[in-house]
């Protein structure tokens, strides 16, 4: 505290208050409508009080999904949500940890050529080639597979370089004496930069999942089979199927368990969200 | 770049970056190279001849009073998105920074809409402003406003804004605290001893220390609302009424996988990527270099 001003430090709380009840509007909107009755949500106003029917609206979209969006109970999705981003997640982790290690350890030809070629991946987001890269995984045989949702964007500079970046701080002397003691390559991989770059690991992890739990555009274009869709996905077949029997109780109810994993990562690893978002944008 | 002390030459690196290099070549080049070939060739409509057309589908693209527009709008779109919700952000970060007490519980409350996706963000906005059912509409038709997206192209832009201004402002909020956070107490206190109030001390010292990473969010939140908003799009307005939301990835998803125009679905591919190579460039070359003012 540079001064005392008990006022402006009070209108200072207050706004960052409002500000909050802002951002945080539309989930009590949504919690709301996840415990109503269906016959409640189509009277005007909307309730802005919870009502008591949140475990059977639970119940019904975990078991039984929704009419209209192809009655695919909402727990499928979610586990396949959850596998599409623990692949991704893992996937990206792995063969990042893998070019990194070479490209610092190793002198062998072509290695700026490699390091260029997975720099471009930068330049080139999903959004920028749909058409061809959905070719490709068509022609492959992959679509409707978790290979297919997870492979295509599993390539990653930005982890590369995370890396990249961790394993040129670790001093050479490690190395050394790991030679002198015999250890070879993949030992000392294993027993002394993997340990080393943990941390960089988790949060790395944090973030991905995230990124990956979130892809939309990606499953959207290559899952035609029901039984593949994920619950990013499934909340825009709902509000297709919401204009002609709008469900609104279950759409939100399945808003809220989709959100769920993504919020609860954040907030409870904080501090190794954070560590990962500003470390990978670097 | 390379370690001082390091490895001789073997199998062992090829194997090593092989895996990222073949999902990269597989996934990423080839298909970047397709998409720059299709831009070059013109197929007819049931696909059965297709020629060699040099750039005309760029300049057909380029004459496309349709595709002009729906640049103007991006650009028109991704200066709102960026605009509220860096200033939204650099309001509370401000703020936040003043007091002491309680600033890691105000970022737990505002930090996660980062993990909402997009398509979900889109969702509980349009469910709030829905015209008939809407909680949002209610309270504005009480007041003598009726909303309808639905029909209005300034309103349905209005709330793809604010769904996608509303997910960015956490991401905002976390680099503008930090960046507040690592200027040296002395400069303040100095400030204040000189009698500057904390408006003046804001606009004076912390806003100008605070540029790298304003420009830094400038870039992040133009690419965000330029790729990342796709999601929010689909899910509130499907690019409508009439066109009114449709951005550059949503004109790429609708002309290639709905029209099935292939050849001017890869030509608007390949201006995206022009797009992200140059913002990558100056991300890297011109932000870069700024961070190091001190």
């Amino acid at each position: 505290m540079i001064e005392n001003r008990p006022i402006v430090t009070l209108a200072s709380h207050l706004l960052i208050l409002l500000g909050i009840a802002i951002i945080a509007f539309p989930i009590w909107v949504t919690f709301v409508a996840s415990t109503h009755e269906a016959v409640r949500m189509v009277q005007i106003p909307l309730p802005l009080l919870p009502g008591d029917q949140f475990f059977e609206n639970f119940q019904e979209a975990m078991n039984r999904g929704i009419t209209g969006a192809g009655n695919l109970p909402v727990s499928v999705m979610l586990l396949n949500s959850l596998i599409m981003a623990l692949m991704i997640a893992f996937g990206k982790i792995a063969i990042s940890l893998l070019s990194a290690f070479a490209i610092v350890y190793f002198r062998f030809p072509f290695r700026m050529g490699f390091f260029w070629i997975i720099f471009i991946t930068l330049m080139l987001p999903v959004e920028v080639r749909i058409l061809p890269t959905f070719e490709v995984v068509a022609n492959l045989g992959m679509l409707n597979s978790y290979w297919g949702l997870s492979i295509p964007l599993i390539a990653s500079a930005t982890a590369t370089f995370m890396f990249r970046q961790v394993f040129l701080t670790i001093p050479d002397e490690l190395l050394e004496s790991a030679r002198i003691d015999g250890a070879g390559p993949m030992r000392f991989f294993v027993d002394i930069l993997l340990p080393l770059s943990r941390t960089n690991i988790a949060a790395l992890f944090v973030i991905l999942f995230i990124y990956g739990w979130n892809q939309y555009l990606w499953p959207l274009l290559i899952t035609t089979d029901q039984s593949m869709y994920t619950v990013v996905m499934g909340i825009k077949q709902m509000l297709e199927a919401a204009e002609q029997a709008p469900a609104w109780n279950l759409i939100m109810m399945t808003a809220l368990l989709a959100m769920l994993p993504p919020v609860a990562v954040v907030v409870f690893m904080q501090r190794l969200f954070v560590k990962g978002l500003t470390e990978t944008e670097k | 770049m390379l370690k001082r002390v390091h490895f001789g030459p073997s199998i062992l690196p090829f194997l090593l970056v092989a895996p990222q290099i073949i999902v990269t070549l597989v996934f990423f080049i080839w298909p970047a190279g397709q998409a720059l070939y299709q831009s070059l060739l013109l197929e007819d409509a049931f696909g059965l001849k297709t020629e060699f057309v040099w750039f005309r589908n760029f300049i057909t693209l380029f004459e496309d009073e349709n595709y002009l527009g729906t640049f103007q709008r991006t650009i028109i779109f991704s200066f709102l998105v960026a605009f509220s919700s860096m200033s939204f952000a650099l309001m509370l970060a401000g703020m936040a920074d003043r007091v002491v007490r309680g600033a890691t519980t105000y970022r737990t409350l505002l930090i996660w809409p980062y993990a909402v996706a997009p398509v979900i963000a889109g969702a509980l906005w349009v469910f709030m402003f829905d015209p008939t059912l809407g909680i949002i509409t209610y309270a504005l038709s009480y007041l003598g406003y009726e909303w309808n997206h639905k029909l209005n192209g300034t309103e349905a832009m209005a709330l793809v804004v604010i769904a996608a201004a509303w997910k960015q402002v956490a991401y905002n909020f976390l680099f503008f605290l930090a960046a507040m956070q690592s200027i040296p107490k002395s400069l303040i206190e100095a400030a204040a001893i000189d009698g500057a109030g904390p408006l003046r001390r804001f606009w004076s010292i912390i806003f100008p220390l605070i540029t790298p990473t304003t420009f830094f969010l400038l870039v992040i939140n133009v690419v965000y609302a330029f790729f990342d908003t796709f999601g929010i799009i689909h899910a509130v307005t499907q690019g409508g009424p009439a066109n009114s939301t449709q951005i550059l990835v949503y004109k790429v998803f609708s002309d290639g996988f709905i029209g099935l125009d292939l050849g001017g679905s890869a030509a608007q591919s390949v201006v995206l990527m022009a797009i992200v190579i140059t913002l990558t460039v100056v991300q890297f070359r011109f932000v870069e270099k700024r961070v190091e003012y001190q």
